[in-house]
């Protein structure tokens, strides 16, 4: 199948003698540089929906509007950027309701709360966060140890951190008391809440990783062609067990934040989470077979994902279309995404 | 290792110590041996061509060489020391490196990324990349090949000939683990490439020469000849001798892949077809008429097919025939042509108007196209035309079961039951049931038959040939891919000879007329 320039060859070959000294230069195609059609989609889309909307509605072009939809984006851009590691690895995480249930009553409980006297602030935060790194650790060995698809490992682990969840509940919602945290949500710097700079950091965090660490390149090169890091000597199994466990820091981190809003720890802190987050990290360009995308295509999703929701609310669809909505739109983005691929007698499954 | 005492008044003069030497290399694979005492020497400095047909053990000598497979027997010496390698990286350690025929590159990644994956060294610091590093080294890398490929653009943007220069930057990598020059193995790396773009990989070959030894494999005799120093041959797992390329022709390498013609029964017999036309001398039209087919690797393809009649294409590599073959399946995508089949145009869109115009195909890869593993030899028998022949949407167990019994007994395919999983018999007898796919649904006129005997010992390849002589001789008309080009003669009625995409000649194959392997061969190349 990988050979479109067989048919063009054979004519003319010469013995090589002749091209022995010195050699001209074969023509090179120039690489191609610059962004292609694909990368430059879902910014171009952002624009066109962002303006259609403005125009639509008076009430979306207000700069509290457009703050409102930054920070109704930064949860959602914090589990994506997790989400996305693993997208790009070809693999699927499931696991972020489960994962952000247990790290959002884990700090609830650890913090300034009504339910114990603890009182650990900052560090029972980082305890919540390291607490859902174990359990993203935990989907990646069963992948790579058990070789479990990471369908199937994702799901079970979100069921896991559900358990957790509830058990910790047990029954009583611990409500946050501590000052920190319910500040997140609310105090201002620069016009936007401080979890939505929180988020950002994420973002640039993500980037710097997918840009500059092994980890990230070698995340992206496994989507790419996982057999050639084999052929090259390279162990791929840890790599993957580390970015299941990043993503699941990032989850643990989105579950902090999700209380932070909400004031109290919830199970269901993390419901409908690993949905939107494929739904953005796929509208944004990260393609569901790896290698393709990143994590500043993901939060363009994000933000396509959420100025969408945010400006079929201003111009008055009824919120009882949006599910429905953004399911259309995940599976229509795939399907452009695909296009360039598909063959005869293309296996999907 | 006997010390000549005369003639030597410097005995310090060391013995020429080989790059490379294999010494009885023994491999089994279930059923199949696939090296059978290989004896193999690389010299410093030279480069090594290594032919043979398929099977031939080709990719398992190369494999072993790399650390990839393990061989049962034998030894390997490098450098007049004898080594084991149990890995890619451990063969690395040694000196030995390869180019894969599948381009082995990461298509995401950048050139630099892909020189010096899996050894970065300086240019990845405690897991952070230092990008300008990277560059350098991979920049040092491509400077040895003389190549100008930026080292920052992203692989997939590379032409393929660009890419096969990455490759040998890459192996080349392996430079920093020895001190001693590498030994490169090069499989089939111009299947890809344009010639223009081979001359450019033949002069690098010449180049790499200076500081390596190559061992150099392509199916195309006339490039071993022309880039290599010597060429060693193999044959059924065996070395069976090897020529100097000054002085040696594609035609006798050609001899040497496939040594004598072995009889077989089956081979020289003649088709219904064929036996028809001697007692009538109407022409008569061709069940199948092909012409002007052309699809991406493949042009102007005229084709005609008797009833009763096996035609053979033969082809190198490359030469398009595979996806002539799946075209006139619907299989694969044509730019344009016609297909006529008894008079009716061939709707080639897809694969079930061929099914239903009474076309079918056995492909190449039984395991993953053919057969569906897990399934029972009734459902993998039943599998096209299940629709039709048990009626309707739902199985009807009693019916497919007699249907399928009959086949079975008909066909003597040795099955423990017809309810057990086909992946548990013989290779014949999944290629069996595979054939009796199409003749379950009755009404099948055309059997196209890609490589129906690809890994089967000798036994079930007699048999496979004695059902294709049974359904000639029932009137269906067949396109055959031989596994070789004995099994092509022995076997057609006709053969059509394709080269790059082309069909370029016909020769008539008659029972008592047969061609010979050169003959064939001439017109390949």
């Amino acid at each position: 199948m990988t050979s479109p320039t067989e048919a063009g060859r054979g004519a003319g070959r010469a013995t090589g003698t002749e091209a022995d000294g010195d050699v001209v230069p074969a023509q090179r195609p120039r690489p191609r540089r610059g962004v292609s059609l694909r990368d430059a989609g879902p910014p171009i889309a952002l624009v066109v929906i962002f303006g259609v909307f403005a125009v639509l509605s008076p009430d979306f072009r207000t700069v509290s509007n457009v703050q409102n939809v930054l920070d109704a984006a930064a949860v959602l851009a914090v589990v994506t950027c997790g989400i996305s590691f693993v997208l790009m690895m070809g693999s699927i995480d499931l696991s972020s309701p489960g994962i952000m249930g247990a790290s959002a009553i884990t700090v609830a409980l650890l913090v300034a709360n009504n339910r114990n006297d603890n009182d650990l602030g900052v560090l029972g935060v980082v305890v919540a966060v390291l607490l859902a790194a174990g359990l993203g650790c935990l989907s990646g060995l069963a992948l790579v140890v058990l070789k479990v698809p990471s369908f199937m490992t994702t799901l079970g682990i979100s069921a896991v951190g559900l358990g957790v969840a509830t058990l910790m509940f047990a029954g009583v919602q611990p409500n946050v008391s501590d000052t920190m945290l319910q500040g997140w949500a609310v105090e201002r710097f620069l016009g936007l809440a401080y979890l939505t700079w929180i988020a950002l950091a994420c973002v640039l965090v993500g980037w710097l990783v997918q840009r500059y660490s092994r980890l990230g390149r070698y995340a992206f090169a496994i989507g790419g062609a996982e057999e050639v890091l084999a052929l090259s000597g390279v162990k791929v199994a840890p790599y993957k067990v580390a970015v299941f466990t990043m993503a699941g820091a990032f989850y643990g981190l989105a579950g902090v934040m999700v209380t932070s809003q909400l004031g109290a720890g919830l199970v269901q802190a993390g419901r409908g989470y690993d949905f939107s987050a494929i739904t953005a990290a796929v509208v944004g360009g990260t393609l569901l077979i790896g290698g393709r995308g990143g994590i500043l295509h993901s939060t363009v999703g994000v933000l396509l994902v959420t100025v969408l929701t945010n400006g079929l609310v201003q111009v008055g669809v009824s919120p009882y279309w949006q599910g429905g909505v953004q399911g259309l739109i995940v599976v229509a983005a795939v399907a452009a995404a695909v296009i360039p691929q598909r063959r005869r007698n293309q296996v999907t499954k | 290792m006997t010390t000549n005492l005369q003639a030597q008044p410097e005995a310090r003069v060391p013995a020429p110590v080989h790059a490379l030497e294999v010494r009885g290399l023994v491999k089994s694979y279930p059923g199949v041996k696939a090296l059978d005492g290989v004896d193999l020497v690389v010299r410093q400095h030279e480069v090594l061509g290594l032919a043979g047909e398929n099977g031939a053990g080709k990719s398992t000598l190369l494999k072993a060489l790399v650390g990839l497979v393990r061989p049962d027997g034998g030894e390997i010496w490098v450098r007049g020391e004898k080594v084991r390698l149990r890995s890619i990286v451990d063969a690395a350690d040694h000196g030995i490196g390869m180019v894969f025929q599948e381009q082995s590159l990461v298509p995401n990644l950048t050139a630099a990324e892909n020189i010096v994956l899996g050894s970065e060294g300086p240019g990845v610091r405690r897991g952070v990349y230092r990008w300008n590093t990277m560059r350098r080294l991979a920049q040092e890398q491509l400077d040895k090949i003389g190549s100008h490929i930026d080292p920052l653009a992203r692989t997939d943007t590379l032409s393929f000939a660009d890419r096969q220069m990455v490759e040998i930057a890459k192996v080349l990598r392996i430079e920093e683990r020895t001190s001693h020059p590498p030994v490169i193995i090069l499989d089939e790396p111009t299947s890809v490439l344009e010639s223009k773009e081979i001359e450019t990989l033949f002069t690098q070959v010449r180049r790499l020469r200076e500081f390596a030894s190559v061992v150099f494999v392509s199916h195309r005799l006339d490039e071993v000849l022309d880039v290599c120093d010597r060429v060693a041959v193999l044959r059924g797992g065996r070395s069976v001798g090897e020529v100097p390329a000054a002085d040696a022709a594609p035609a006798e390498l050609h001899r040497m892949m496939i040594g004598s013609t072995g009889g077989d029964d089956h081979y020289h017999g003649a088709s219904a077809a064929v036996r028809s036309d001697e007692r009538s001398d109407e022409p008569r039209t061709p069940r199948l008429v092909v012409r002007g087919l052309s699809g991406k690797t493949f042009r102007d393809v005229d084709l005609d097919v008797h009833a009763g009649e096996i035609v053979g294409i033969v082809g190198v590599h490359g030469s398009g025939r595979e996806d002539v073959c799946r075209a006139l399946f619907g299989a694969e995508p044509t730019t344009a042509g016609e297909v006529v089949l008894d008079g009716e145009r061939l709707d080639l869109s897809g694969t079930r108007a061929a099914c239903a115009a009474g076309v079918g195909y056995v492909p190449a890869e039984r395991k993953t196209e053919g057969m569906v593993g897990p399934m029972s030899v009734a459902d993998n028998m039943t599998l096209t035309k299940q629709h039709s022949r048990c009626t309707g949407p739902l199985v009807r167990p009693r019916k497919q079961a007699t249907l399928v019994d009959r086949w079975i007994e008909r066909l003597s395919i040795r099955t423990p039951h017809r309810g057990t999983a086909i992946q548990r018999l013989s290779g014949g007898n999944q290629q069996k049931v595979v054939l009796a796919r199409w003749l379950v649904a009755g009404d099948v006129r055309l059997l196209l038959l890609d490589h129906p005997t690809r890994g089967l010992d000798v036994g079930a390849r007699s048999e496979v040939y004695r059902l294709m002589r049974e359904l000639a001789g029932s009137g269906v008309a067949t396109v055959l891919l031989a596994d070789s080009l004995e099994e092509a003669i022995g076997m057609s009625d006709r053969i059509i000879v394709m080269s790059d995409g082309r069909a370029t000649t016909e020769v008539a194959a008659p029972a008592g007329g047969k061609p010979t392997p050169l003959d064939l061969v001439k017109e390949m190349v």
